[in-house]
């Protein structure tokens, strides 16, 4: 399938969840069970999306593996995004010196 | 008074531009590992503006999803938007007619939402476009030297550059989660359920794996710990 066709999917269905309550809905949610499912959901998400895939991310178990202990570490200590990530890919690079 | 808007929002957006460079970097070469071109992963992040949406996206382009599967995965890991949406259309400036929310909805984003949402005074169209400007040059910019950098750097580095992304997704889910027992528990059960069905469902695809845990680890959040408007982050 065409990689644009892809692209628009994905465009358009973004577009419209931003667009929609942005220009036409006036009121509040009431439900605190909706708000906390929503409140929820990217957390969630980003979880399930990494886990397990980021052990996978390098091609390689061990390198990933010591990138993401990295990660987690240096996330644990409330380190600005672009130090742990950077410090992971240092971390898996160095662990495939070895590996 | 208009301009004064506008060039408060550029400033306003300068450091999410900044931060944006650094994520984006991350998506253009986990887009060029999966074989998508540099000026695909592009038009990507300037038609998307979005992190987690697209880190999943190029997934199914890579893997060959079918378009339903792509649509879901973006409503899914995009809903939040709509309500972040829906907030700021609470507080809008009467200048904000219905073309200027037709065009400031493209750049609804957790950052750009942050900053608005902590506005005490009504948000102006232009204020918004401000923001939406720096960012989006921060975001595709990033996009496109992070692919290119995966055309031309060794493989090695490629391969270790690989975890940068998943690496910036732990440092936004981990803080919370070391400090809130509630999204611990989220998170924790959508990586538990997430690693059963990779290896034991494996006929599922990543976006439904994405699909199914997500909504069902927030639904058991949202059902053990209702959250009050007051401590809504």
């Amino acid at each position: 399938m065409s990689i644009a066709l892809y692209i628009i999917v994905m465009a358009g269905v973004t577009y419209l969840i931003r667009m929609l309550p942005f220009a036409f809905f006036r009121k509040k949610i009431k439900s605190v069970f909706l708000r906390s499912f929503l409140h929820y959901i990217p957390y969630a998400v980003l979880s399930a999306m990494t886990i397990p895939a980021i052990f996978y991310s390098t091609g390689n178990f061990i390198t990933a593996a010591a990138g993401s202990v990295t990660a987690l570490v240096l996330a644990y200590f409330d380190l600005p995004l672009i130090v742990v990530a950077i410090a992971a890919s240092a971390a898996a690079f160095g662990a495939g010196i070895f590996f | 008074m208009k301009s004064k808007d506008f060039i408060l929002g550029i400033k306003d957006g300068i450091p999410i531009g900044l931060g944006y460079l650094s994520v984006s970097f991350g998506f253009g070469i986990t887009a060029v590992r999966l074989g998508i071109s540099v000026l695909s992963a592009f038009i990507i992040s300037l038609t998307n503006l979005t992190s987690a949406g697209q880190a999943e996206g190029v997934n199914i382009i890579a893997s060959h999803g079918t378009l339903i599967e792509m649509a879901l995965v973006q409503l899914v890991i995009n809903l939040r938007y709509a309500l972040m949406a829906l907030s700021l259309s609470q507080n809008l400036d009467r200048s904000f007619t219905l073309r200027h929310r037709f065009i400031a909805a493209y750049g609804i984003t957790d950052e750009i939402f942050a900053v608005c949402a902590t506005k005490k005074e009504p948000i102006t169209p232009v204020y918004m476009y401000g923001i939406i400007i720096v960012a989006t040059a921060g975001w595709t910019f990033g996009t496109f030297l992070g692919a290119a950098a995966g055309e031309i750097l060794p493989a090695d580095i490629i391969s270790a550059l690989g975890i940068m992304l998943y690496g910036m997704f732990i440092a936004i889910i981990v803080p919370p989660a070391s400090k809130n027992k509630s999204i611990f528990v989220v998170v924790a059960f959508a990586a538990a359920m997430s690693t059963l069905c990779r290896y034991f469902l494996t006929f599922l695809s990543s976006g439904f794996v994405v699909i199914i845990c997500g909504i069902s680890a927030s639904l058991i959040g949202a059902w053990l710990f209702p959250v009050k408007e007051a401590e809504k982050t």
